[in-house]
C-alpha cells in the first residue's frame, strides 16, 4: 500500500494507483475529460492537473502514480487558473455550434465548463479541422474533435482493430484512418465504440432519424417496427432511470405512439434464427461424427461488426460463418414475404424499421446480399440512442406511459431470444435447443444458465456431454460439445487465430463483436454507471427467467410458422428467405499476396544464388549496414557515457569515505 | 480498400522488386515495430516516395495495423506521400532565415516554378518544399537543393540558381 495525503486527507490505496484514481476512491473528485477508466492510454486533455508539493510543474494526475508521503492538492488557486486555461485552449479548437449540435446537453466538453466555472471564451475559434465524413454507420464531424484520443482507445486497445489513428501533426492532427482516407474506404468494422467513448459530437451514428420520419408520414407506407432485445434493458437511461431498468412494455408503447403501423420484436427473429442456426449446427455435426467433411467450428453471424471483421481481416475464416441472417434481417424478410401475403399488400410498401443497440446494423442493411426480390428486408436502423431522441421530438413522457404488448404474428418469444443480447446468450439459447433436441431432456444446468459461459470475462469455454440421447441421434452418443464464446473483437483474433492455424479445439462459437455483447452495443446509450454492464447483463436474465417458455423451439408462435409457411428449418423456402452468404472483403489486394508468396518461393530458391541482386540491391545492404551501425555507435557512445558517470560517482564516493574516515581519526 | 482511391493515391504503379526489395528490408530487421522508421526510410530510399500501397504492404508484413504506418509517415515531414521530383529543393524556414526574407524567396520559387509550396513541377524535375532549420543560421537565408547549400539567397538569384539544372 502506497500512503499520500490528498487535500489534507489521508489515503491508502495500493501501489501503481494514479492520483486520480487515488483521490476518486477518497471521494475527491479531479475533473478529467480524456481519462477512460481501466484502459486509460494518452494523458491528452490535461484537465486533471493538481499540484504535487515539491513537483516543478503540476502534475496530470490520471498518469502520475500516487506514491508515499506524496502531499497533493487539486483545487488550489494555481490549479483552478490552468485548467480554465487549458479549456479555453480546448475550446479554441472546438465548433461552437453547440445548440444545433446532437451532443447538446450530453456533451462532457459543455458539462466541464459549467463545472469549471468558465463563463467566456477567450480564443476565437480557429480549427484547421472542418471536415464531416460520412459512412453508412459512422459519421465524424472533425470540427467538434478535441483530440482527446479516447476513440483510439477504443479502436486500437479495447477492439485491437487500429482504424483510428493520429495522423498529420501539430495544427493538422487528426485522429483518423489511414492518410485520412473516407471512413467508408478504411476496414473500419462499424462496431461504433468509438461513438460511445467520445465526450463530444465529433463522432456519432450516421443519422436515421429523419427517413424513418419520412416513412412515418408517408401514407402509402405500412411502417413495420422491430426492436432488438438489449435495447430495452438500456432505453431508460436515456430518461434518467438507473442502468438496468426494463421498459419492455413501455418501448412497445413508445413505438406505437410514434406512429408505427406493427410493432414486431426481433426477439421472435431470434427465436427462429435458433431453429435455423441449431439445425445447421447440426447438419455440420452430424457430418463430422459420420467421418465426412464439415466446417467446424461454426461461429455465430447475429453480430454485423464481428461479419465486417471476419471479412476484412479474416476472409477465409467466413467458411465458419453460419449461414443466417442476423435476427432483424431475418424479421425484415418474413414481414416483406409472409407478413405481407397475409396483409396482401406489396412488400415494396412496408417500410421496416429496426431499433438496435449497433451502428454496424446501418450498414448491414445496405448490403446487396441481403435482399429478397429487389426490396431490402430492412429499411432503416435507429440505434438506442436515436429512438431516445425520437420519442424527445414527439413529446412523449416516457416514464408515464402504460406497458402495451408487442403485435402478432411476429411478436412472441421465449426466453432464450432475450439473452442473445449478451455475450454467451446467443450460445446458451442454441444449447438449450439442440440438447433438448438430442436428448429429449433440459440442458442439465441449473436454471437453465450454462455457467461457465455466463460473465463478462473475455474468452469463456464449457464441455457439453451428450448423453442419453434419442435413437434417431445415435451418433452423438457419448460425444462432449466443446463451444467457446467471446465478445470483442480483441477475444475473436484469438479464436480466429486458432482457427486460421488449424487448431481451434472447438464445435462451435459466439461471437459478439462489442466487449460484453449487444448490451454495450456501439449504438447504447453513455453511461457513467461503472457497473452498467453488470447491471444490463442482470436485467436481460431476469426477462429470460420470468418467461414460462425459455427454448426457442417451444415458442408457439415460430412453430406455427414453420407449419403454415417455412416447411421445416434449413429448408429452401429457409434459405432464400433466412440465410445468406458473405463478402471476402479482405484488407488487402490480390496481387500483393501473390507477390509476398513469389518472394517467399524465391528466396527459398535463391538462398545458395547468393547476393545477384544487382547494384541497387548491394546499396540496399549497405545502407541497411549504415543504419545498424549507426544504432550500435549511438549505442556504445551511451555505454561510454554512462561507465563515465559510474566511475565518476565512485571516485566521489571514494572521497566521501576518506572524509568520514579522516573525521573519525580527528574525533 | 476502394481501388479508385488507390487509384488516385498511387500515381506510379510500383513493381515487384521494389516490394521484394522492401520485404528484405523488413525481414532484416525482423518485423521489430521499433524500427518501423528506419523501414521506412530505407522503403522510400527504394521508391522514391511512400504511397498508401506501399505502405499498405509495410503494414501488412509487418503486421500492424496500417493506420499506425500512416501515422508516422504522416508526422515526420521527410517522408513524402507523393512522387518527388528529380532534385528537392528546400527554403528554409527556421527563425534566422525567416527574418533575413525566407518567405521572399518561398513566393519568388513559387512564381518561378509555377507551383505551389509542396509540389511538383508538372517535367518532374524539382520538388518544392520548406524545410525547419538547416543548420545554416549566419547564411541566413539560406536554400538547399538536393544535398548543395546556397548561402545568402536573394530572390533575383533564384533564376540563375535554378538555371544549373
Amino acid at each position: 500500500m502506497v500512503h499520500l495525503t490528498i487535500n489534507n486527507k489521508e489515503v491508502s490505496v495500493p501501489k501503481g494507483t494514479t492520483i486520480l484514481e487515488a483521490a476518486k476512491s477518497a471521494g475527491i473528485k479531479i475533473p478529467s475529460i480524456c481519462y477512460l477508466p481501466g484502459v486509460h492510454v494518452a494523458g491528452t486533455c490535461r484537465i486533471c492537473s493538481v499540484e504535487v508539493v515539491g513537483a516543478k510543474a503540476l502534475m496530470a494526475s490520471c498518469k502520475t502514480e500516487a506514491k508515499d508521503d506524496m502531499v497533493v492538492y487539486t483545487n488550489t488557486p494555481k490549479v483552478q487558473k490552468a485548467r480554465k486555461m487549458l479549456y479555453q485552449l480546448l475550446l479554441s479548437d472546438h465548433s461552437k455550434d453547440c445548440l444545433a449540435c446532437n451532443r447538446n446537453q450530453t456533451c462532457e466538453l459543455q458539462k466541464m465548463g459549467e463545472e469549471l466555472g468558465v463563463d467566456e471564451t477567450i480564443f476565437d475559434t480557429n480549427s484547421a479541422r472542418q471536415q464531416i465524413d460520412s459512412s453508412p454507420s459512422i459519421t465524424r464531424d472533425l470540427s467538434k474533435c478535441i483530440l482527446c484520443r479516447r476513440c483510439e482507445t477504443a479502436c486500437s486497445k479495447i477492439q485491437k482493430v487500429g482504424v483510428l489513428r493520429p495522423q498529420n501533426r501539430g495544427f493538422d492532427t487528426v485522429l483518423a484512418p489511414p492518410m485520412d482516407i473516407p471512413i467508408a474506404d478504411a476496414d473500419c468494422v462499424y462496431c461504433g465504440q468509438c461513438t460511445v467513448v467520445c465526450p463530444v459530437g465529433a463522432l456519432k451514428e450516421t443519422d436515421s432519424i429523419a427517413t424513418v420520419w419520412d416513412a412515418i408520414n408517408d401514407p402509402s407506407k405500412r411502417v413495420v417496427m422491430q426492436v432488438a432485445p438489449a435495447v430495452r434493458v438500456a432505453l431508460g437511461e436515456v430518461f434518467g432511470m438507473p442502468a438496468g431498468t426494463r421498459v419492455t412494455g413501455k418501448l412497445a408503447a413508445a413505438m406505437r405512439a410514434l406512429g408505427a403501423d406493427d410493432i414486431f420484436d426481433t426477439n421472435w427473429a431470434a427465436d427462429l434464427t435458433i431453429m435455423e442456426e441449431g439445425t445447421e449446427f447440426l447438419e455440420r455435426a452430424t457430418r463430422a461424427v459420420q467421418g465426412k467433411k464439415a466446417v467446424l467450428p461454426m461461429i455465430t453471424s447475429c453480430s454485423p461488426g464481428w461479419i465486417k471483421y471476419v471479412e476484412h481481416y479474416y476472409p477465409d475464416v467466413t467458411t465458419n460463418l453460419s449461414t443466417c441472417k442476423s435476427p432483424h434481417m431475418m424479421l425484415g424478410a418474413v414481414a416483406k414475404s409472409y407478413y405481407a401475403q397475409k396483409l396482401g399488400i406489396d412488400p415494396k410498401n412496408i417500410f421496416v424499421v429496426s431499433v438496435m443497440p449497433c451502428t454496424a446494423k446501418k450498414f448491414e442493411v445496405t448490403r446487396e446480399e441481403l435482399e429478397n426480390d429487389g426490396n431490402r428486408n430492412v429499411d432503416a436502423v435507429l440505434t438506442t440512442r436515436e429512438l431516445g431522441r425520437m420519442i424527445k421530438q414527439a413529446g412523449l413522457d416516457f416514464e408515464t406511459l402504460e406497458d402495451e404488448a408487442f403485435d402478432e404474428p411476429l411478436g412472441m418469444s421465449t426466453g432464450a431470444a432475450d439473452i442473445f443480447g449478451l455475450t454467451g446468450g446467443v450460445m446458451e439459447a442454441a444449447l438449450r435447443t439442440v440438447y433438448a433436441i438430442l436428448t429429449g431432456n433440459p440442458l442439465p444446468f441449473e436454471n437453465l444458465h450454462v455457467t461457465p459461459i455466463v460473465g463478462l470475462d473475455q474468452v469463456k469455454e464449457a464441455t457439453i456431454k451428450l448423453e442419453n440421447v434419442l435413437p434417431e441421434y445415435k451418433d452423438f452418443e457419448g460425444m462432449e460439445v466443446r463451444v467457446a464464446v467471446t465478445s470483442g473483437l480483441d477475444g475473436a483474433k484469438q479464436l480466429v487465430e486458432q482457427i486460421k492455424h488449424g487448431k481451434s479445439p472447438y464445435h462451435f462459437i459466439e461471437i459478439m463483436g462489442c466487449p460484453g455483447g449487444c448490451i454495450t452495443g456501439g449504438g447504447q446509450p453513455r453511461s457513467e454507471d461503472p457497473k452498467v454492464r453488470e447491471k444490463r447483463q442482470a436485467a436481460l436474465y431476469t426477462e429470460d427467467e420470468q418467461k414460462t417458455l425459455r427454448m426457442s423451439h417451444e415458442n408457439p408462435s415460430i412453430i406455427a410458422f414453420y407449419e403454415e409457411f417455412l416447411g421445416k428449418p434449413g429448408g429452401k423456402l429457409s434459405h432464400d428467405l433466412l440465410h445468406t452468404h458473405y463478402v471476402k472483403r479482405g484488407d488487402w489486394d490480390a496481387v500483393f499476396i501473390d507477390i509476398e508468396q513469389n518472394r517467399k518461393k524465391k528466396t527459398a530458391k535463391s538462398a545458395k544464388a547468393g547476393a545477384a541482386n544487382g547494384v541497387q540491391g548491394d546499396t540496399l545492404s549497405q545502407r541497411m549496414n549504415d543504419l545498424d551501425n549507426m544504432q550500435a555507435i549511438s549505442l556504445e557512445e551511451e555505454n561510454k557515457k554512462l561507465r563515465d558517470e559510474i566511475s565518476e560517482i565512485k571516485e566521489t564516493v571514494s572521497i566521501y569515505k576518506q572524509v568520514l574516515a579522516d573525521y573519525k581519526k580527528g574525533s | 480498400m476502394n481501388e479508385a482511391i488507390l487509384n488516385t493515391l498511387c500515381e506510379d504503379e510500383k513493381d515487384e522488386k521494389q516490394l521484394e526489395q522492401i520485404a528484405n528490408v523488413i525481414d532484416h530487421y525482423k518485423k521489430d515495430p521499433g524500427s518501423l522508421i528506419q523501414i521506412l526510410h530505407l522503403s522510400q530510399e527504394i521508391c522514391g516516395y511512400l504511397p498508401l500501397k506501399v505502405q499498405k504492404f509495410i503494414a501488412h508484413t509487418m503486421e500492424i495495423p496500417l493506420a499506425d504506418v500512416s501515422g508516422v509517415v504522416s508526422f515526420y515531414s521527410f517522408f513524402a506521400t507523393r512522387p518527388r521530383g528529380q532534385h528537392i529543393i528546400r527554403v528554409c524556414m527556421g527563425t534566422a532565415c525567416y527574418v533575413r526574407g525566407g518567405k521572399k524567396l518561398v513566393e519568388k520559387l513559387e512564381e518561378l516554378l509555377g507551383i505551389q509550396l509542396g509540389d511538383t513541377t508538372d517535367d518532374g524535375k524539382f520538388s518544392f518544399e520548406v524545410a525547419r532549420c538547416i543548420g545554416a543560421c549566419g547564411l541566413a537565408p539560406a536554400i538547399m537543393i538536393d544535398s548543395t547549400v546556397y548561402k545568402q539567397v536573394n530572390p533575383n538569384r533564384l533564376e540563375d540558381i535554378l538555371s544549373q539544372y
